[in-house]
């Protein structure tokens, strides 16, 4: 392949995330220590929904027992439908919407959270099937949730987040008064 | 003598009264002879025979004015009908509003041939397309209640539909003279299509206050449902003008011209299509620009439509025999060339930009533009995609990728494209692979799959929603660096070097004239515009 434009092949270049992505994080979500979310908004204003590395289900070498989509008797995230460009029909999402309950397999439970309002347009069925996902690849393949903004709204969804710069801050800052 | 029956006498009584020209009335009794509308109206100086005792069965003398022949067959009547008053020689006609009479003359002939003249088209034939304010409808459907009575008392078979269209007899007026002014131009032959797509502007002065602008066509059913009764609040037959239509312009339209061929797109940053954000330009120039701007200035055009068979990612290359595509080209002044001077404009396309180059470019015809979107969804493409793997690998480590034939996969909508795609899950298929070794962290993959099949998505997983991936098949993170794609051929011959595509000798290139009629006449009163629509419950189409 002749390219008339040299690429620099010696370093990695962006991932996939670095590339169309910006990531915003919630620290301690509904006061809970250190269940940190992070929402990856892509640049198109479609956004992600996982797991922080900072989160407890992802240290300690925890496994997970059981991902639970169901969060009420009268609503679950798995009957969730959209139909055509629009996406008709997704369920709305605030930011304290809980969108799973995770069970671990020494009985601790979390309760995963929006984090931003928007349409829900799919939950990740694959981690259900296989939860390895989750805990090795939280960034990627063991997202949680695709949540679409409002067009509107679209350019707010940082506001109320941190940017990354600010999350390592608050990392830092609890590593070193472990209390 | 024209051929007005004894049936027509009272009709042309009635008309002639109440103030119709001579051709309205020639329409009211359905006369289809194009000729006899040729004839001078009342403000030319030709000599006439009055006829007045000829029979009206004979058959009709040259050269005689035609409203001497109206009267006279008037006045052969006989039965005390000699003192049905003449209508006054230079009044303007209630049902025509003037549009029969002055503007049928050949001093208006020679203005619209001076209009094309101007802007310098190059054609063969013309077509006249004319469009009229909305009350001449109502006047004309004013008139025919009036007659309809004698009409339907005389000649049971006569109906509205019969009467000859303002526009059809407009046209026979004057077509012959436009010709002549413009050098014995063949007339393009659809005689009697009205151009029902005409607006005129004058609906909106009217029917402003009921915020609804209407068509034409709609107007005139309307006005055809309308029972008599219905009618009451509108004279019949219609009063007197105080004032005539005026000419409110004279607009050519060239056809536009197809132009086709095969580009290729040597950039990774150039869309194919401008690429404006909140009227802010993000990108350069784009390829469609790059194409169409030699050929703007060649064929004379100032707009075209774009349209290719496919499209790639802007970052994306397009190398081999290049992408089909085809361009319209709108009211081109000029559209004749030679293959030499087509050759000449792919060259400038070429040298003007190292960008994109172009090849096989011709002249085509219409339903080209459909045949290139046809077979996409069957092509097969080929790709060339510089991968990179997070883990070292090793030559041997890639081979197997080679073995892989007819690999489906399940592609979730990806997420770049997500938020103006529906959500979707699509089977494609990878027809075969072939990996060459570069570095121990960067291979180049080569595809051939089905068209629709998401690349970047198959290499890096895409969040695992299209599965299986290149990241799965080798067992560690993958990314794509650079991705280049070949169409294959297009199934149809129609862009292969040295087949210029259907002959476009048959084609007739067409002029159009659009003559807009507009004028401060008298207005109907807007009660009656609201009334008329309180016979349709449903909205009919606005024009915006």
């Amino acid at each position: 392949m002749d390219c008339k434009e040299e690429i620099d092949l010696s370093a990695p270049g962006p991932s996939v995330i670095e590339r169309y992505f910006t990531r915003w994080y919630k620290a301690d979500v509904k006061g809970q220590a250190c269940e940190d979310h992070c929402i990856l908004q892509h640049s198109n204003r479609l956004c992600v929904l996982t797991l922080a590395e900072t989160h407890p289900i992802l240290q300690d070498g925890r496994t997970i027992k059981n991902i639970n989509y169901k969060i009420s008797n009268g609503c679950s995230r798995l009957n969730n439908k959209v139909a055509g460009k629009s996406k008709r029909g997704g369920q709305f999402l605030t930011e304290f919407a809980p969108v799973c309950r995770i069970t671990c397999t020494d009985e601790t439970e979390y309760t995963i959270y929006s984090c931003m309002r928007g349409r829900l347009l799919e939950v990740n069925e694959d981690i259900l099937i296989n939860t390895s996902l989750l805990l090795k690849k939280p960034s990627t393949d063991g997202y949680i949730a695709v949540i679409l903004p409002k067009f509107e709204e679209s350019k707010l969804v940082g506001e109320n987040l941190l940017s990354r710069e600010d999350f390592e801050a608050v990392v830092s800052k609890r590593a070193n008064s472990p209390n | 003598m024209l051929p007005l029956k004894e049936k027509d006498k009272p009709v042309v009584q009635k008309l002639l009264s109440s103030g119709c020209c001579a051709r309205c009335v020639l329409r009211f009794c359905c006369v289809l002879v194009q000729s006899l509308y040729r004839q001078p109206g009342e403000d030319e100086s030709e000599e006439g025979t009055r006829t007045a005792t000829e029979q009206s069965d004979d058959p009709p003398k040259k050269r005689m004015k035609l409203d001497d022949g109206l009267k006279g067959s008037e006045a052969s009547a006989g039965s005390g009908d000699a003192e049905a008053p003449p209508a006054p020689a230079l009044s303007h006609c209630v049902v025509c509003l003037g549009v029969l009479q002055e503007y049928c003359s050949r001093d208006h002939a020679r203005k619209v041939a001076e209009a094309v003249k101007t802007e310098d088209y190059h054609f063969e034939t013309i077509l006249l397309s004319v469009s009229l304010p909305a009350q001449l409808c109502v006047r004309e459907h004013s008139c025919w209640l009036h007659v309809k009575k004698e009409m339907r008392e005389k000649v049971m078979t006569r109906v509205k539909d019969d009467i000859v269209p303002l526009k059809e007899a407009f046209k026979w007026s004057v077509q012959g003279l436009i010709a002549t002014e413009l050098g014995g131009v063949y007339l393009g032959d659809e005689p009697c299509s009205l151009q029902l797509f005409d607006f005129v502007s004058i609906l909106w002065h009217y029917v402003c206050s009921c915020s609804d602008v209407f068509l034409l066509v709609h107007n005139v059913e309307i006005v055809s449902y309308c029972p008599p009764h219905g009618f009451r609040h509108y004279p019949t037959p219609p009063g007197r003008p105080t004032s005539i239509c005026t000419s409110q312009a004279i607009q050519c339209l060239h056809t536009s011209i197809y132009v086709a061929g095969r580009y290729n797109k040597y950039s990774r940053s150039l869309s194919q299509t401008p690429w404006i954000i909140d009227g802010r330009r993000m990108m350069e120039s784009s390829v469609e620009e790059l194409i169409a701007e030699p050929l703007a200035s060649s064929f004379r055009s100032k707009g075209f439509n774009f349209s290719s068979s496919g499209r790639e990612d802007v970052d994306v290359r397009t190398l081999g025999k290049g992408r089909p595509f085809a361009m319209e080209m709108l009211n081109p002044h000029r559209y004749r060339f030679t293959k030499m001077e087509m050759k000449k404009i792919q060259e400038t396309i070429n040298t003007s930009s190292d960008k994109i180059a172009v090849r096989d470019l011709q002249i085509v015809t219409r339903e080209c533009m459909g045949h290139m979107k046809e077979g996409e969804e069957e092509k097969t493409k080929s790709y060339t995609a510089l991968v990179w793997t997070q883990k070292p690998i090793e030559k041997d480590d890639i081979i197997f990728l080679d073995d892989i034939k007819e690999l489906t996969l399940d592609q979730k909508t990806p997420l770049r494209v997500l938020h103006r795609r529906a959500l979707a899950v699509r089977q494609r298929v990878i027809h075969s692979m072939n990996a060459s070794f570069r570095d121990p962290h960067h291979f180049y993959l080569r595809l051939k799959t089905q068209a629709g099949t998401y690349i970047k998505e198959f290499v890096h997983g895409d969040f695992g929603r299209t599965k299986p991936n290149l990241c799965q098949l080798l067992k560690m993170d993958t990314d794509i660096l650079e991705l280049d794609v070949e169409v294959g051929n297009c199934g149809t011959s129609y862009f292969q070097k040295g087949n210029p595509g259907k002959s476009t000798g048959s084609m007739t290139r067409i002029v159009q004239l659009g003559l807009d009629f507009s004028g401060d006449f008298p207005r109907l009163d807007v009660e009656n515009v609201i009334f008329f629509f309180s016979f349709q419950k449903t909205r009919l189409k606005q024009y915006t």
